[in-house]
């Protein structure tokens, strides 16, 4: 009799435990890369973002799920006729993590701050349009601008634009405060960096009581950490050869969704050879995309036929100039005058679709005559020599920021491009407002990229999120950097 | 002895500061510049100088060697480039999963190594002594990182009993934190276990041999107490001088181990300060790692010379 | 051939070849080595498949007869990809321990032949240099000047021009003081002259012991670097890199992992039966020698 109560007991103690369990409000989410620190207003590594982005952090504006532009600290915007002046209305009760206020003096500080001669905010180009800040009350901010800039309420709601306060802004590195629905809570160097609610939020508080970040850099640890419960979502997951074995895992879904990635292989115009369009367009007729997705991703990606993420609306799909075709190659490279083989350096920054997807680019360059010596470098070496120096010939690399086809028309950019016909196409795009307008000039942009084979396009990165069951409210695609889990909840 | 001891640690001293010196030297040339590193890809000429002027890098060489050499004898190991904290925070942060990684490591090594090579030298020619020591060879000869991936491969991929690498960190408890270290540990123990194994092996053969066991034997001392009380005591002195020398293959085997299982020791951090170019972190630790093998091996050499007093004039040759 | 057999010390009744083929741990790791140094050698000419063209459509197959032991994550033939690494791993060791010979023992030589400031400077670089982590070292290198096979070698190689130095000018140090020698010295033979005649056949034996062991750490140093990425590149395949591109895939792909671990260890397995092999052969009074041997890597 005694026993069979210790073991009624213990039935409902195991019950109990499941029943709490189905209330879970905590999480924890894997991401490959540790933040060097938490100040996203001083550096341009995506970790950072991934963390505090829209969980720490709010900017003005943010970017929702689908890549829209929607109002955080400010409620409502109204623009000027001429596209010149942005008159921004903030939002009331907002409040730091630490207590202190939100209202215009801060906006005013925070650009002010990205803006100065001696700010180390790694995307300054996003200000630079900027003539004057003005605050006229502690409510309202206007921002008068240089010239007209399309995308400008976008821009504002990168990471790099968020808002941060005076009182504690030295020591947003290692201990972040920001008005979001999360609070900095602990960092365990390499190891897990942990945000708790904000019951201070202004806005709709967030469901979980605490969400940790656990720093996963290897494939073969995070897929164990899913497997036995340590991590419950893993946003972005580094080795595609394991989906197929959480996909038949009834415990787990896998999320398909897509990037701001396009991953290229670059080439440098200052190459005599790939100074040649002849050499170039063989180069493109050589790759093999699908092949690259299958040996490289494990099938995983999207082929792409310029620099250009196919689910924007304005996509135009042009995987079809360049088919795969070595013969054709061989005549081009022959007609550049190359019939008797080309060497060329393929420079292979660390992840792995660039050192996977490097190997198969070069046997496909070698099947039609052109030999390529691998160099793997780490990311310190690459920007040193291919992005800063431009000492490179080949090299593979995924462009993730959003909508960046405008680094076509900078003008020392590492591939060594210059188009004036590109410019001149990108100049009208930058001060176009109508979307119908835009878009065609963004079709346009891309068929001349395609054209000037200025790249080898690959494939866009997919996003591919291995979520335990039950778990809701999580952002499937990546507009931007950043894992979003103000609205996560569990089943 | 006292003249030797003081010759020694002036040699160590200035081995030191040459050690520091070629370090800071190698830093120099290492490509790639860490304020560009830490601002990424659309950084801007002006802010680069703004970080490059913050964090120092404008001064001339020597100037910034004298500094940091000053820094570190006064306790200050600077600031670490990517992370933002004292280099000295982190490094503690980080020994807290490479030293019990090391020292378990070292025990579970000791653990199996001694009564091996004891029972191998006592059946000396027999079964048990072949089959040990060729287990020890084959240990020799088995890459630690393999080794691990094999562990890996049955208690985590097969049999599922543990996760295949990660920390769980100290503040879920102890036992889950040493528990993610035991494979590592293992791992790292096997090579160095055959060695000893081997060493011990050989040092009680020799003692086994000497004229006061036999004379013990012939009073009548059974055999196990002869090779326990006598035998044993008596050769412990080489295998504690190879376990002094194993520390630096131990802490050289972090390194790799850290990465197979993703512990993030500091074997990890250093690998991670090269890539990232955290270069006072690397400068650091570096210095740390080889002051703690000067300091061991001149810890073997006294006791060494302790043992054997026809080293303790001619020693330097040792 | 009148001066002393120094270290032989034992009269060698037996010839050597009879003494040779009854030592079972010589004749397993000669048979070993030479095995590996054949595969290496046959790769240079012919394997299976080509190691440097890939197949996707034929990927992750299964041990068949069509390929013995299956194929990669890009369709290449694991058994060809093993014989190249062979190749690899044999070059690596003959460059590193041909490095820590051709340099290490001519200074330790000079060393001993020059007591005093010379010997000191080569005696406290030597201990400079084995005050660093070897393996730490060679990432720094490799960081330095990029990862690669060439660099790996020279980064395992420089850590063995300390080890014959030191062992070198242990072992002549008392030779030169040997009568013959000093002899031979006041009557005004050049150094260089005693150095090659005199000296070197008796060093000899105890460098050729070192080098085959020193050639064994070489191969597992190579394949921990190329595990971290830092040594040999693609196209080119090394077991090490092998091994790290298999961690991913043991979930449904564990041969690929076990098969170049497997080549490494008993390469060195090999070597190591080898070296032992011979310690006894060419001087039974270095048995259970292993103490120098851990002491100078």
């Amino acid at each position: 009799m005694k026993s069979k109560l210790v073991a009624a007991a213990f039935l409902a103690a195991t019950f109990g435990i499941a029943g709490t369990a189905a209330a879970k409000d905590t999480l924890t989410l894997g991401i490959g890369l540790e933040p060097p620190h938490l100040d996203p207003t001083a550096g341009a590594a995506a970790a950072i973002d991934e963390v505090v982005y829209a969980n720490v952090f709010e900017g003005l504006t943010r970017i929702g799920s689908d890549g829209a532009v929607l109002p955080a600290l400010a409620s409502s915007w109204t623009v000027s006729d001429d596209g010149l002046s942005y008159r921004f209305t903030l939002r009331d009760g907002v409040a730091f993590h630490d207590g202190t206020s939100f209202d215009s003096a801060d906006v005013l500080f925070s650009l002010n701050r990205a803006m100065a001669e001696d700010s180390t905010n790694a995307q300054k180009g996003l200000f630079e349009p900027i003539a004057t800040v003005a605050a006229p009350d502690a409510k309202t901010v206007v921002i008068t601008l240089k010239r007209p800039t399309g995308h400008f309420l976008f821009n504002l709601g990168w990471g790099d634009a968020v808002m941060v306060a005076p009182e504690s802004t030295e020591n947003n590195k290692s201990a972040p405060v920001g008005t979001g629905p999360f609070s900095f809570k602990r960092w365990a160097k390499g190891a897990e960096i942990s945000l708790s609610r904000n019951d201070a939020y202004w806005g709709e508080k967030a469901k979980l009581s605490s969400v940790s970040f656990k720093i996963m850099p290897d494939a073969a640890a995070s897929a164990a950490a899913l497997m036995s419960g340590d991590v419950d979502v893993f946003p972005n997951f580094g080795a595609p050869e394991l989906l197929e074995q959480f996909r038949a895992d009834p415990r787990f879904e896998v999320m398909v969704g897509t990037t701001e990635g396009e991953t290229i292989l670059s080439m440098n115009h200052a190459n005599k050879a790939l100074s040649d369009i002849r050499v170039r367009r063989a180069i493109s007729h050589a790759i093999d995309r699908q092949a690259i997705i299958d040996g490289a991703m494990f099938g995983s990606g999207t082929p792409i036929g310029s620099h250009f993420a196919p689910h924007h609306p304005a996509y135009v799909d042009l995987t079809g100039m360049y088919p795969h075709d070595p013969a054709k190659a061989k005549a081009l490279l022959a007609e550049a005058g190359y019939a008797n083989g080309l060497k060329l350096r393929l420079t292979l920054p660390p992840p792995s679709y660039a050192r996977r997807g490097g190997e198969v680019v070069a046997a496909q360059l070698a099947a039609v005559g052109i030999q390529t010596e691998i160099i793997p470098v780490e990311w310190a070496q690459w920007l040193e020599r291919v992005f800063k120096t431009t000492d490179y010939d080949l090299t593979i690399v995924s462009h993730t920021e959003p909508f960046d086809i405008g680094i076509y028309a900078r003008d020392k950019y590492y591939f060594n491009y210059t188009s004036d016909r590109f410019n001149k196409v990108y100049a009208d795009l930058t001060e176009a407002v109508e979307p119908e307008k835009r878009n065609a000039l963004i079709g346009e942009a891309q068929k001349i990229l395609a054209e000037d084979a200025v790249n080898g396009f690959l494939f866009e990165l997919a996003q591919n999120g291995v979520w335990r069951k039950g778990i809701k409210g999580l952002w499937a695609n990546r507009p931007v950097q950043a894992n979003d889990v103000t609205g996560a909840y569990w089943e | 002895m006292l003249g030797y001891a003081v010759r020694r640690l002036a040699a160590l001293a200035a081995t030191l500061a040459v050690a520091a010196l070629v370090i800071f030297l190698v830093m120099e040339i290492l490509p790639g510049d860490p304020a560009e590193v830490m601002l990424g890809l659309n950084a801007q000429p002006d802010t680069l100088a703004a970080l490059r002027a913050q964090m120092g890098l404008d001064r001339p060489a020597p100037e910034r060697f004298l500094t940091w050499v000053a820094a570190f004898l006064s306790g200050d190991l600077g600031i670490s480039y990517t992370y933002d904290v004292p280099v000295s925070d982190l490094i503690a942060e980080r020994m807290v999963v490479t030293l019990p990684l090391a020292l378990m490591a070292i025990l579970i090594s000791t653990a199996i190594a001694l009564p091996c090579g004891v029972l191998a030298a006592r059946y000396r020619g027999r079964f048990a002594d072949s089959f040990i020591m060729g287990v020890a060879q084959l240990g020799v000869a088995v890459p630690n990182f393999w080794f691990a991936i094999l562990l890996i491969l049955l208690f985590a991929v097969t049999l599922g009993w543990t996760g295949a690498g990660g920390f769980p960190g100290f503040e879920d408890g102890i036992l889950p934190a040493l528990g993610a270290l035991l494979l590592p540990s293992i791992a790292l123990a096997l090579p160095q276990a055959a060695i000893l194994a081997r060493v011990t092996r050989s040092a009680v053969v020799e003692v086994l041999g000497e004229d006061y066991i036999r004379t013990a034997r012939a009073k009548g001392l059974s055999g196990g107490a002869v090779l326990w009380r006598h035998a044993v005591r008596n050769a412990l002195a080489a295998p504690l001088t190879i376990m002094g020398l194993q520390f630096s293959f131990l802490l050289a085997g972090t390194v790799i181990i850290e990465n197979v299982f993703y512990l993030p020791g500091l074997g990890r951090l250093i690998f991670q300060a090269i890539a990232q170019r955290d270069l006072i972190v690397v400068k650091d630790v570096v210095v740390l790692l080889v002051a703690l093998v000067i300091t061991v091996n001149f810890i073997v050499d006294l006791l060494y010379a302790w043992t054997d007093p026809r080293l303790r004039k001619a020693g330097s040759d040792v | 051939m009148s001066e002393p057999q120094l270290l032989t010390a034992v009269p060698t009744r037996t010839p050597f070849r009879r003494r040779a083929i009854r030592h079972p741990g010589f004749v397993l790791g000669g048979a070993i080595s030479l095995l590996v140094l054949l595969t290496a050698i046959l790769s240079l000419f012919w394997t299976p498949y080509p190691v440097t063209e890939l197949n996707i459509a034929a990927k992750l197959r299964p041990f068949s007869t069509t390929y013995l032991l299956g194929t990669d994550h890009f369709g290449r033939d694991i058994l060809s990809m093993l014989m190249v690494g062979a190749g690899n791993s044999v070059l690596v060791g003959i460059v590193a321990v041909g490095l820590g010979v051709g340099v290490g023992a001519p200074l330790g030589l000079l060393a001993a032949m020059r007591p005093g400031l010379i010997s000191e400077a080569v005696m406290r670089a030597s201990d400079l240099a084995f005050a660093f982590p070897a393996l730490l070292t060679a990432v720094m290198i490799t960081a330095i000047y990029g990862p690669g096979t060439v660099n790996s070698i020279i980064a395992i190689g420089i850590f063995n021009v300390p080890v014959f130095a030191r062992l070198t000018r242990g072992v002549s140090l008392s030779i030169w003081q040997m009568e013959y020698v000093s002899a031979a010295r006041a009557t005004g033979v050049p150094p260089l002259q005693i150095a090659l005649r005199h000296m070197l056949p008796n060093i000899a034996s105890p460098l050729i012991v070192q080098a085959t062991i020193q050639f064994a750490l070489a191969i597992l140093a190579e394949a921990g670097l190329s595990y971290l990425g830092l040594g040999t590149q693609p196209p080119q395949p090394s077991w090490g890199k092998m091994l790290h591109e298999a961690q991913t895939m043991l979930y449904f792909a564990p041969m690929l992992a076990i098969l170049p671990g497997a080549s490494i260890a008993v390469t060195v397995l090999g070597l190591n039966l080898l070296g032992d092999g011979l310690r006894d052969l060419l001087d039974p009074k270095l048995r259970g020698g292993s103490k120098r041997r851990l002491s100078s890597t």
